[in-house]
């Protein structure tokens, strides 16, 4: 098992050199330069050159290039332009945010789309099996950002029972250490703060969880189908094992397999997902940074993003490999 | 041995299934009662009081850093006009400069030295008493500043108006500084330089506190090669003598302020500020429904009169702005006058103003708004004159007309153009009227359209403007027409020259009568139309009652009134 994961993460090496050189040479290409998104509506073309030669724009690309990745090899992802803080510190303060949402909104998904995904199969033909199909089409088709526009003008605007941006209360005083608001209130006793974190997740939560939860409910819809009428069920039934045990252990175990890779894959979703839901919810994580990066040209951020996002993404997937073997013995072997 | 294994994973799944009703049924309560009365309670407790003493804003950015000599955007002196406070402040509800840590002051003769009398009894909020020592440490500091500190994206007030360090003392109109005792402070000028007085207002010119600035580095910047990085002051531990102190700044969510005790002025309502940062218009707007915010600014001008009838409080900012449509002279067309003059001619301002930009906008005939010094009753205007206009271009040489490029802005809102799609629309079609066919060229703002517009010759028609930074008639038209630039495409030695000449005058009486001649000469000249002087406006909440509103954002939140 371990000789895998040293294997996987070797791998990532050339992958993410790679994908270092392309980002670079991607990101220079954008048209205007970084010198302009620096100095903005004031400057004059003087200053653009002044800033060009102070900051290397105008060296060599390769120059360019090897500075950029002797010190990103110690940890060095630049300073943002947008906020002159350092990178990682920026992603520090952000991601946990963006976690704390995606953990909301993987809950709200596997929550609510594996039973429902596996009651449209127990059901299958029927009212419940319809109806969740026609929802899952709709989660499915419905755009995050105006799925989150319509739950924020119900709830928050025209209901006024959830708060409608941000990832706490204006008025709240509350100690963060962990960034992680809710852990952070429940950790140092200040539950008002902690609840009032959690109410601010619900929304973009929602929001966030739908796509992944109409996916997880129709793979999970066939993956029971197709389980449940394999040999082996029959098999079970016949030796009179108890329905409960056959449904358990048997059907819902196996059908899990194609349920988990879904999840896994989903996990990127979320991502792109958050930049325009913590957009619409001024919910401050990394998807909102990534706007505000893109928008204003910040290249540090952008090309530190995509090798934070590229890591990520292979934890992920290791992760997803890993619970397979958990799942079933059999991929163990392989 | 198969009924206990299976025994054994029935109860694991039974529990699972347990823990997702458990999860589920939570979901169910939240979305129900339990969050109804949270809120409730909340409101409940804040009707209560007498006055809820802290006070929410919402800023559409966090401020690019917490020391002002080192910013140069409105977010930063937003929050820096709470903390700092400079020698000289503005008049409320106007752009002229009034007393304000300095008593009163005397310039001599030549211009070049100044006298200031200082508040007594005032301390920064580290304790650290404001003096002239601490005067002099704040203008020495600035003008000591070398290599990356001295870039643009930095130090760009200091550098623009003093023109230049110690460094290159050729350059620089700031000389020294001396202090006569605890109260009295010498300024002198290497330059005469008019609006020196002016200039002080702006919050990069606030005093800091010397122990604090050297306690925390704030001169340590630009440690990495791609962008200036911000000193441990500037993220954190800024120290003035306003009336409010940091408290603490979540970046991206929000940033605290508490009142100063031992301010030496009043001290007013609120005890706590937060500026609350929210990006979006709209979501703006919605914080503000949602009651989470007291107020936001530059509200579109769409939502003005909705948020009036739903009881808000929206108060205009007189206008400081100016939006104008450029005419690129590297397009052979319009390099000609009389292209221009008809182009005039062909606009219907008083249309334009009425349909594209928000109430208390006014018509502009030149390129400062009213207020600022040198402004010409008496210049040369071209009113709404369409047949002119078509007699003007059949002499130009273009009888049918003629084809041009016109570039404007998408996706953005400025406090001089909050719509640049409907100026755009409006303006083509009045071109039309007289034969002129435009070519839309629309672009993001930054960096393609500013890019295109200010950094190549590659455009002809466009649309820009200008929020001045204070009452200042350099800091409009200097800006625009003070030298070659892209932008225009044009060179007017004459020009130039009268605008150098402007800034450098000492009496400011014959300084108002130049600048009067040079807003004649450039209506002449013509290239540009001065469009209009949008009014950007703010809103609040019900219990609002007064805010200071001032045409340079110059806004102290102990001047707000509230009702509840």
């Amino acid at each position: 098992m371990l000789r895998v994961i040293g294997k996987r993460i070797a791998l990532l090496i050339p992958t993410l050199f790679g994908l270092s050189i392309l980002l670079f040479l991607w990101v220079r290409s954008l048209p205007g330069g970084p010198a302009t998104a620096l100095l903005g509506e004031k400057a004059t073309p003087e200053a653009v050159a002044r800033v060009n030669e102070l900051y290397g724009f105008d060296r060599p690309l390769i120059t360019q290039y090897l500075t950029y990745i002797g010190k990103l090899l110690q940890g060095d992802f630049g300073v943002s332009i947008n906020t002159g803080r350092p990178v990682l510190e920026e992603f520090a303060t952000r991601f946990p945010a963006t976690l704390e949402l995606t953990v909301i909104a993987l809950i709200f998904a596997i929550g609510v789309g594996i039973p429902l995904g596996y009651l449209a199969a127990r059901h299958y033909g029927r009212f419940l099996d319809h109806g969740s199909v026609v929802l899952s089409l709709i989660g499915i088709t419905v755009p995050v950002f105006f799925l989150a526009f319509i739950l924020k003008y119900l709830f928050a605007i025209q209901w006024s029972i959830l708060p409608p941006d941000g990832r706490q209360s204006p008025r709240i005083d509350a100690t963060h250490y962990t960034q992680f608001y809710v852990l952070d209130g429940l950790l140092t006793g200040e539950y008002d703060a902690a609840w009032d974190a959690f109410l601010h997740l619900i929304l973009p939560g929602l929001a966030l969880g739908t796509i992944p939860l109409a996916i997880i409910v129709r793979i999970t819809r066939a993956s029971v189908l197709e389980v449940q009428n394999a040999d082996y069920v029959r098999t079970a039934r016949a030796k009179g094992l108890l329905e409960r045990t056959i449904r358990g252990s048997f059907i819902l175990r196996n059908a899990m397999l194609p349920v988990v890779t879904t999840i896994g894959l989903q996990l990127g979703l979320l991502i792109s997902g958050a930049v325009l839901t913590e957009t619409v919810f001024a919910f401050n994580g990394i998807g909102r940074f990534l706007r505000d990066a893109i928008f204003g040209l910040d290249y540090p951020v952008l090309q530190g993003f995509i090798i934070f996002i590229a890591i990520l993404y292979a934890l992920i997937n290791l992760i997803v490999d890993l619970s397979y073997s958990v799942i079933d013995p059999r991929v163990r072997v392989q | 041995m198969t009924n206990r294994g299976t025994s054994v994973r029935g109860a694991g799944f039974a529990r699972k299934r347990a823990a997702l009703t458990a999860g589920i049924s939570i979901a169910a309560l939240l979305l129900t009662g339990c969050v109804q009365s949270q809120r409730e309670e909340n409101t409940g407790a804040e009707g209560d009081a007498a006055v809820d003493s802290t006070f929410v804003f919402a800023a559409s950015a966090d401020p690019k850093s917490l020391d002002p000599a080192f910013a140069n955007d409105g977010e930063s002196f937003r929050v820096s006009r709470q903390i700092f406070e400079g020698l000289v402040g503005v008049e409320a509800g106007t752009a002229d400069p009034a007393p304000l840590l300095a008593e009163s002051w005397e310039t001599a003769e030549d211009g070049l030295s100044t006298v200031f009398q200082l508040k007594e009894g005032v301390t920064f909020h580290d304790g650290t008493p404001f003096n002239a020592e601490a005067v002099c440490f704040n203008f020495d500091r600035w003008y000591n500043w070398t290599g990356i500190q001295q870039a643009e994206t930095t130090s760009y007030y200091y550098g623009s108006l003093f023109r230049g360090f110690a460094d290159s003392p050729e350059k620089a109109v700031y000389k020294s500084c001396e202090a006569n005792g605890d109260n009295e402070v010498t300024v002198n000028l290497a330059k005469p330089f008019a609006g020196f007085i002016a200039a002080l207002s702006l919050p990069a010119f606030g005093m800091q506190s010397p122990t604090a600035l050297e306690e925390f580095s704030a001169d340590e910047i630009g440690g990495t090669a791609e962008a200036p990085s911000l000193s441990e002051y500037a993220l954190g531990h800024p120290v003035g003598t306003g009336p409010f102190k940091f408290d603490a700044w979540n970046v991206g969510q929000q940033l605290e302020l508490s009142i100063y005790d031992d301010y030496w002025g009043d001290k007013g309502q609120i005890t706590k500020t937060i500026f609350r940062i929210i990006d979006d218009p709209q979501a703006r707007r919605q914080a503000l429904e949602a009651g989470d915010i007291d107020g936001y600014d530059l509200v579109a001008p769409a939502d003005t009169q909705s948020l009036k009838d739903a009881g808000y409080n929206i108060t205009p900012r007189d206008p400081f702005t100016i939006l104008y449509l450029g005419m690129n002279q590297a397009v052979p067309e319009l390099k000609d006058p009389k292209v221009r003059e008809a182009i005039a001619y062909a606009i219907d301002k008083d249309a334009l103003v009425a349909q594209t930009l928000p109430e208390g906008t006014k018509v502009a005939t030149q390129f400062i708004p009213e207020v600022v010094d040198g402004y010409n009753e008496d210049v040369t205007t071209y009113d709404y004159d369409p047949e002119r206009a078509k007699e003007l271009l059949a002499e130009a040489g273009y009888p049918d007309g003629f084809e041009v490029t016109f570039n404007y802005p998408t996706n953005v809102s400025r406090p001089y153009m909050p719509t640049p799609e409907q100026v755009f629309t409006n303006l083509q079609a009045q071109l039309d009227e007289v034969g002129i066919t435009v070519k839309p060229a629309p672009a993001a703002w930054s960096p393609d359209y500013l890019n295109q517009v200010q950094g190549t010759p590659d455009h002809g028609l466009h649309l820009l403007g200008w929020t001045g930074d204070y009452n200042d008639t350099d800091n409009f038209i200097g800006v625009f027409f003070g030298q070659e630039k892209l932008e225009f495409g044009f060179d007017n030695p004459e020009l130039f020259a009268a605008l150098d000449e402007a800034r450098g005058m000492s009496d400011r009486d014959k300084q108002t009568e130049r600048y009067k001649e040079i807003n004649e000469q450039i209506a002449e000249f013509n290239p540009a139309i001065p469009l209009a002087h949008p009014a950007p406006s703010l809103a609040f909440a019900p219990r609002v009652t007064s805010y200071p509103a001032s045409p340079v954002n110059d806004e102290v939140f102990t001047d707000i009134e509230l009702s509840e």
